[in-house]
């Protein structure tokens, strides 16, 4: 990239979750749902000496995408870490039935998700859960009817449930900076051991579950810069494709390639990389 | 309690497994920690599936009955045959989740190959059967935890439980949490008895509207024939249930008076949609 690009790109990932639903809207469409004078607060927060936050860490955007009718979750990574609790969890979860509900009706509602998570917000436990489980229930009704688009941008990253809810989507776009796996370095440390997994061995762990290595083995569909103009063109294309077999759906795919996979030998990029790589879906 | 690592380990989902299926052969071609067997049940056909410690597994990080990157990828395979097979059936056959569940594994080898991937996998085609007009049921017979959960038994239309200390859900094994927050498993109950989200307990979970029945039993680990027939009772009526009902998504679940965000969440949605 030239200097005169660099400095003319604006960053997506420094943008907080509000601003990054608008960058990706038709310029005067954006309109806020479940906002935060709405009263939609978490009920479990205060009383274990959390301060909540009045949207909950999530943003549910309205608008169009390319002119087609799109809702925008985006997750805010700076509050709790992203984690998902009840109210966070149920607006995302609502807005995709109300877009699946949409498509039944004849309106061809997508949606977007901007994952910047760690997964079930632990203060909430079973409910925040209970809600990545419905989140999963309604990405796999909606994706039937229109494309349901996952991006990581960075720097939280996609942990826990909500990787799993990435790995349901109809495309998923990733930067550099994005990370995208089911465990956290930490947890694994320590339930593993650090020599399973170092949790403080930085190039180890972007090796692993990094956006470049996550697109070079497919488990990611594109690859962007940090860039506001650069991702809502991406994102724009993707909403316009129709359905195609989901990644998630790639089940005989996957357990041939297991098969072929000796785990006595513990694991390196390069080896994923043999395996996954070249023979795509 | 497994001596070289610590963990807990229980047959109770194979027990369950066989007992109800009346020891129906497993179907070939799984890993021996992913058991499927097809069985009727009051004369409906049923495809049982439970995930099953094997302490020979090639993946050293999944050997207590953890869900990894081979066994995501095979529940899919299990659930997606049936969905397949029975594409044209007038009546598909019901399709009934036994869990018991420590975690998802944990390992290296896990993430470098994406085991988030592979329990999408599971959970797909858990979501699938069900819209696909698949009665799918969850019966917790054991530990219902976090990853694992998400995709062996969570997409279920139903989620039945035993009545018994054994029956845990939660979003992270107790040990881990107390291990992750720097608390004791002594305070970690202590502090989850008050918030009912946080607890373990079969108890508190229901006062989240998410079970659809608790089955009381009087031997989880190993169970007899009044056990059996008061579980079978249970499940028929879950089947009856779900077949009575017009939807096939989650809304039921909605119910619970310690989830009332959740609806009010949704209703407030649903007023501002259409702006």
């Amino acid at each position: 990239m030239s200097h005169a690009a660099m400095l003319s790109r604006e960053s997506f990932v420094e943008l907080g979750a509000r601003a990054r639903a608008r960058v990706l809207l038709d310029p005067g469409t954006f309109r806020e749902l479940a906002g935060p004078f709405d009263g939609l607060t978490s009920p479990w927060l205060a009383r274990q000496g959390v301060v909540p936050q009045a949207d909950d860490g999530v943003i549910v955007a309205k608008g169009t995408i390319g002119g087609y009718p799109a809702v925008v979750l985006a997750i805010e990574g700076a509050f709790q870490g992203g984690s998902l609790g009840e109210v966070g969890g149920a607006k995302i979860a609502g807005a995709l039935e109300l877009a699946a509900q949409d498509n039944r009706q004849g309106t061809p509602t997508r949606a977007v998700i901007l994952f910047e998570t760690g997964g079930v917000r632990l203060q909430e436990a079973n409910l925040g859960l209970a809600a990545i489980a419905d989140i999963h229930a309604a990405i796999v009704d909606l994706r039937r009817y229109q494309p349901v688009i996952g991006v990581i941008a960075g720097q939280v990253g996609c942990f826990g449930g909500m990787s799993i809810a990435a790995g349901l989507c109809s495309a998923l776009v990733v930067t550099r900076e994005a990370r995208l796996g089911l465990n956290g370095p930490a947890v694994i440390e320590q339930e593993a051991g650090i020599a399973e997994y170092d949790s403080r061995d930085r190039p180890l762990i972007w090796s692993l579950t990094g956006g470049e290595q996550r697109i070079a083995t497919g488990l990611a569909d594109r690859y962007v810069e940090d860039d506001g103009v650069a991702i809502r063109a991406t994102v724009a294309e993707l909403v316009a494709l129709p359905p195609a077999a989901p990644r998630s759906a790639q089940y005989a795919l996957y357990l041939e390639r297991l098969a072929r996979y000796d785990p006595a030998r513990q694991a390196d990029a390069a080896a994923v990389r043999a395996l996954f790589a070249g023979d795509q879906p | 309690m497994n001596a070289e690592t610590g963990i807990e380990t229980t047959a109770r989902g194979e027990a369950w497994l066989a007992a109800l299926s009346n020891g129906a052969p497993r179907l070939d071609g799984y890993p021996a920690s992913v058991q499927v067997a097809d069985a009727e049940l009051a004369g409906r056909p049923v495809r049982w599936i439970a995930v099953v410690p094997d302490v020979a597994s090639p993946f050293p990080r999944a050997r207590h009955g953890e869900v990894g990157l081979r066994e995501g990828w095979s529940l899919a395979r299990a659930v997606h045959d049936a969905v397949l097979a029975d594409r044209d059936a007038p009546a598909k056959r019901a399709i009934i989740a036994v869990v018991d569940t420590p975690s998802q594994a944990y390992g290296r080898r896990e993430e470098a190959f994406g085991i988030h991937q592979s329990l999408a996998g599971a959970a797909d085609a858990y979501a699938t059967a069900r819209l696909a007009g698949h009665a799918v049921i969850a019966l917790l017979v054991g530990k219902a935890m976090s990853g694992a959960f998400l995709a062996h038994g969570y997409q279920a239309n139903r989620i039945l439980a035993l009545a018994d200390p054994g029956v845990q859900v939660h979003a992270m094994g107790k040990e881990a949490a107390a291990r992750i927050t720097m608390r004791s498993v002594e305070d970690l109950e202590a502090f989850a008895a008050t918030v009912p989200p946080m607890a373990y307990d079969i108890d508190n979970y229901a006062t989240l509207g998410l079970l659809w029945r608790r089955v009381p039993v009087a031997h989880a680990d190993a169970p007899g024939a009044g056990d059996l027939a008061t579980v079978r009772t249970a499940l028929e009526a879950a089947l009856a249930d779900i077949d009575a009902d017009p939807h096939r998504d989650l809304r039921g679940r909605l119910g619970g008076e310690n989830r009332q965000a959740s609806a009010r969440v949704r209703e407030v949605l649903a007023r501002q949609w259409q702006g």
